[in-house]
């Protein structure tokens, strides 16, 4: 099979050594801007990070291999849900049991964190490839309301399983995560993405895009990739669900209705479908509209969503139409074609 | 036996209810391939023109028949609603047209959102009781009972669908709508006037919801700003259930819809009433992806 | 190129106009008032219980405010709309304690909503009285999160002993709303006090916020043959489940607990709730003064009689207030110590002591409909 990635040694080498440097950055930064803008602005800071693993791993479905899912908030849910009662039930008090001095113990904690959040992956990646293995064969608005019906299902049956809360909400889950860990799981879902996309699969993904069936009759295993790109999405939306568990110590399944899945569609739409820049900034813009609002008071949703309505109107192609960021636009252009 | 026939008689009055918001969904599809996600909160703001009307009736000009009061309230709501479809059409939906078509279900979920939020503001949050306009009697027979309610719910639904049969395929309007659907821009080169065949489209189907409204406000008279959201969806579903585009299949759609539900509470458990919805829904689209009476699908995404 | 750089800097412009305006929002408080903090679902799917519950708190304030206020200075509010979501929630919440520096918090109705804005007001030190949250759970987060309303299980437990005692009931049903802490907690403790009280729950079936149609569940009921009915909803969906057990020919004794307090469940339900009863914090109908001149009071604003929400947020407001006031300072500490102090503080919903455990102890009324009105049937004690 021709879909083995193409990335040169040096490039992954390269990719590695720029993802250290993101993450050296994040953790500077987690220590000096967070205390200086407040928890207020670190709250929104954190949302939007978590929105933009929603964003960005959404977009890979969505975006570029142009599968209209709308079961994000499931996936979401179900890692949410799955790695806080694995922090809850298992890591947390075998931790606590351990007589540990502070320093060794912050370490187990964080140790914990990246098991319980990349299992909350893996629960999430797994219902993606149950889900996905039927539905994907579906295209356009079907696939589009399969999801969505399975997202709703996903969300009822967690509603009715007692030992995770049901209806009451998973509370007292450990607060093990921040900015620095948002910040590095977003890092990492853009650049995998970024990767992906340039791959041989990541051509497939948008041929398929562009037309499945001349892409199927190119060779390409249409059903192998979707379904690939559908369980990476469902990934990163399970660890984001970890992320948000794990910050705010409560889950309750009123955070994964339907209309959540939606507005990472929104973002992702908004954003211009297949371009991450443009998802990073849907996503940090739409968290932060909401607040700024807060000064119109009774009037705030409605200016949301007629902003909403104004801005699909005026820019139909999304804020980036597609393209991406490129240190060309900032920086002195160096001689090149 | 009984508590059989009684919950079939309660699953195809709900049915009938999500078949009449299904219809102006099929419509707008079969037309546009839009899924208009503002379609529930139409028949939102149709209950609330019904409301309002209702209480202008019987504060100022007193006393009217309850026939007569009910056809008035009908009548006056789905021509609101009309105007409203036409307005959210040309407004939001019409300069995006050539657009992807992603893009025109963000708008309608804005609209959606529009009109949710600015239904609360406008019409307040709580719910409110929706005038009794026909006096509300039961019929026994034997243990079963039916109200006037819902026969009267079934009656309309029945005669707003022959109507709109009549128009789709006997009326000049109605043979362009379906040459619009088979083809765009086939029906333009051949002279139809598109633009007015897809406002009369969101009229007509505006005006159903508006119906359903209406009728919804009798037969559970509790209204409020957030209604159309679950029974929207859950028409959705029936028309995708019964093939999207489809009109009978519509119908088809909300009775499956409406009869299931009443069954899963009735014989399996009420918690799952949801998701059951949702589990016939992904069912049906595996093994039978264009709905229960849909043709093959024609183009792809 | 060019183009691209010249949208990227219109975009930018954009992003930085934005997050002016949210400083602009946030701009440094003066320290010239008291600031308490509100957080509520004015939007969203229980935007009606939030709105009346802001109503309740801003009456307590302006009437504080014209009697001169809080230690000498005027009381502000800051009231944040949370959508009625939890993760908005925690956001508000931060924002009240970080942005607008408020002494203490008061709110959410919602379990789920307080249970998500708890653990911050507890982190940073911020006292937070939840009028209506009945959860157990909510005020276990801190020592620093108190309610003033029943916790589920008492209340269970009354209506509980009220069907089999009082009213003699055999065979009870249960219909409750599946997507809502209140009624399932409610239920639970339902269930478990009438199984102790050597009576039957002989069917139990639910439903979700929102719905309009409970015809189904009725008729399953109807064929396990109950005497009654326990409904641990809203008067969202009240009124209108009672209109269609009656559509029914089902002729059972209906009961609820306080979520049903509004004049909505009379007016949707109409005469198929006559001779229900509910369990209430007060009736609205009380001769004494305090409960009088709250209702005229609420009447004259916004002409209506309050649902629960309103009483309740009116009582957790005052109550905070006049532990700021005997605290003398409105620093977490003091103001948590005080609250923690409260004994027998008059509220409209009945006199308040707050116990170990913050949570408040009081007394509950059973009210029965009847030609419309609500009329008090019995009063139970803790």
């Amino acid at each position: 099979m021709p879909n083995r990635l193409t990335v040169s040694a040096s490039s992954t080498q390269r990719t590695f050594t720029w993802y250290a440097l993101y993450a050296l950055v994040i953790m500077l930064l987690s220590r000096t801007v967070v205390g200086w803008v407040g928890a207020y602005y670190e709250q929104i800071l954190i949302f939007i990070g978590i929105n933009i693993t929603l964003a960005v791993s959404l977009n890979l479905v969505l975006g570029f291999a142009g599968q209209f899912s709308i079961g994000h908030a499931g996936f979401m849910a179900l890692g949410g849900y799955s790695s806080a009662a694995l922090s809850y039930f298992v890591l947390n008090p075998a931790l606590m049991s351990l007589p540990l001095d502070g320093m060794l113990h912050a370490v187990l904690e964080n140790v914990a964190l990246a098991i319980v959040l990349f299992a909350g992956g893996i629960a999430a990646a797994i219902a993606g490839l149950l889900v996905g293995i039927p539905t994907l064969r579906l295209r356009g608005d079907y696939l589009a309301i399969a999801t969505l019906g399975m997202g709703e299902i996903i969300r009822v049956v967690i509603l009715n399983t007692n030992f995770v809360g049901g209806a009451r909400g998973f509370t007292d889950i450990p607060r093990w995560t921040g900015f620095t860990w948002v910040y590095l799981i977003a890092g990492a879902c853009v650049l995998v993405v970024r990767n992906l996309i340039a791959s041989t699969s990541g051509r497939a993904l948008t041929a398929l895009r562009e037309d499945e069936d001349a892409a199927a009759a190119m060779g390409i295993n249409t059903t192998r990739h979707k379904v690939m790109a559908f369980v990476l999405g469902a990934f990163f939306a399970g660890m984001a669900g970890g992320l948000l568990a794990h910050y705010m110590q409560y889950l309750h399944t009123n955070s994964f209705t339907f209309l959540r899945s939606i507005e990472i569609v929104v973002f992702v739409v908004l954003g211009g479908g297949g371009s991450i820049t443009g998802s990073i900034i849907a996503a940090a813009v739409l968290t932060v509209l909401p607040e700024a609002l807060r000064v119109a008071q009774s009037w705030r949703m409605v200016s949301y969503s007629l902003l909403l309505v104004i801005m699909m109107l005026t820019r139909p192609q999304g804020l980036m139409g597609g393209r991406e960021f490129h240190w060309s636009w900032i920086l002195p252009r160096r001689k090149q074609a | 036996m009984e508590q059989f026939v009684q919950q079939l008689i309660n699953g195809l009055s709900l049915g009938t209810i999500y078949a009449l918001i299904a219809l102006g969904y099929t419509m707008v599809y079969g037309i546009l391939r839009l899924i208009n996600f503002a379609h529930g909160d139409v028949y939102m703001v149709g209950a609330f023109f019904g409301y309002y009307v209702a209480r202008f009736i019987s504060t100022q000009l007193g006393y009217v028949p309850s026939m007569l009061n009910f056809f008035l309230v009908l009548a006056a709501s789905m021509a609101g609603c009309a105007i409203l479809g036409f307005v959210i059409e040309r407004g939001a939906y019409r300069p995006l047209r050539r657009a992807p078509r992603l893009n025109a279900l963000i708008t309608a979920i804005g609209i959606s959102l529009l009109l949710e939020n600015l239904g609360q503001l406008v019409f307040g949050a709580d719910p409110k009781d929706f005038p009794n306009l026909i006096p509300r009697t039961t019929l026994s027979i034997g243990v079963l009972t039916v109200s006037n309610i819902q026969l009267i719910v079934v009656a309309t639904a029945i005669v707003l669908t022959l109507g709109l049969e009549f128009i789709v395929h006997r009326t000049k309007m109605g043979t362009a709508m379906r040459a619009v659907s088979f083809s765009g821009d086939a029906a333009g080169l051949m002279g139809i006037n598109i633009n007015r065949v897809i406002s009369f489209t969101f009229v007509l189907g505006s005006a159903l919801a508006a119906a359903a409204g209406i009728l919804v406000g009798l037969y559970n008279p509790k209204i409020d700003p957030l209604m159309g959201i679950m029974p929207g969806l859950k028409a959705f579903v029936a028309a995708v259930l019964g093939g999207i585009g489809n009109i009978p299949g519509a119908i088809l759609g909300g009775l499956i819809m409406g009869t299931a539900e009443t069954f899963t509470v009735g014989y399996l458990s009420s918690t799952y009433r949801d998701a059951i919805t949702f589990v016939i829904l992904v069912a049906v689209l595996l093994f039978r992806p264009t709905g229960l009476l849909g043709t093959p699908a024609r183009s792809k995404f | 190129m060019i183009e691209t750089g010249k949208k990227l800097r219109r975009l930018s412009a954009c992003v930085g106009l934005l997050s002016l305006v949210v400083l602009a929002a946030t701009c440094a408080p003066q320290d010239k008032t008291i600031r308490i903090g509100v957080f509520s679902s004015l939007t969203g799917n229980t935007a009606t219980f939030g709105i009346s519950s802001k109503y309740g708190i801003q009456m307590a304030a302006d009437e504080w405010n014209s009697r001169g206020g809080l230690l000498g200075k005027p009381i502000e509010l800051i009231i944040e709309d949370d959508q009625s979501k939890p993760e908005e929630a925690a956001l508000a919440i931060t924002k009240l304690i970080n942005q607008n520096k408020v002494s203490a918090i008061l709110g959410e109705i919602a379990s789920s909503r307080t249970l998500a804005g708890a653990p911050i007001a507890q982190r940073a030190g911020i006292p937070l009285i939840t009028p209506a949250s009945t959860n157990p759970k909510v005020t276990k987060v801190g020592d620093f999160i108190f309610r003033v309303c029943y916790t589920d299980s008492f209340q269970g437990v009354v209506c509980a002993r009220f069907a089999v005692q009082k009213l003699g009931l055999k065979r009870l049903a249960i219909l409750k709303d599946i997507k809502n802490d209140y009624s399932i907690g409610l239920a639970d403790y339902f269930r478990q006090n009438v199984q102790a009280l050597g009576a039957q729950i002989v069917t139990e079936e639910s439903y979700s916020e929102g719905d309009t149609d409970f015809r189904a569940q009725i008729t399953s009921m109807k064929a396990a043959n109950p005497e009654g009915i326990f409904i641990p909803g809203y008067y969202t969906e009240a009124g209108l489940i009672a209109k269609q057990v009656a559509e029914q020919n089902l002729n059972v004794r209906l009961i609820g607990g306080d979520g049903w307090d509004s004049p909505r469940t009379v007016e949707i339900g109409g005469a198929a709730v006559e001779g229900a009863f509910f369990c209430n914090h007060y009736s609205a109908e009380d001769t004494a003064r305090l409960v009088q001149d709250f209702v005229a009071m609420f009447k004259k604003k916004h002409n209506e009689v309050p649902d629960a929400m309103a009483p309740l947020s009116y009582d957790a407001a005052n109550l905070l207030f006049a532990a700021i006031q005997s605290a003398g300072s409105a620093e977490g500490h003091a103001i948590r110590d005080a609250i923690a102090s409260t004994k027998d503080f008059p509220g409209v919903c009945g006199s308040i002591t707050i116990d170990a455990e913050r949570n408040a102890r009081k007394s509950a009324i059973m009210l029965q409909i009847s030609g419309g009105k609500l009329k008090k049937y019995d009063v139970i004690y803790p």
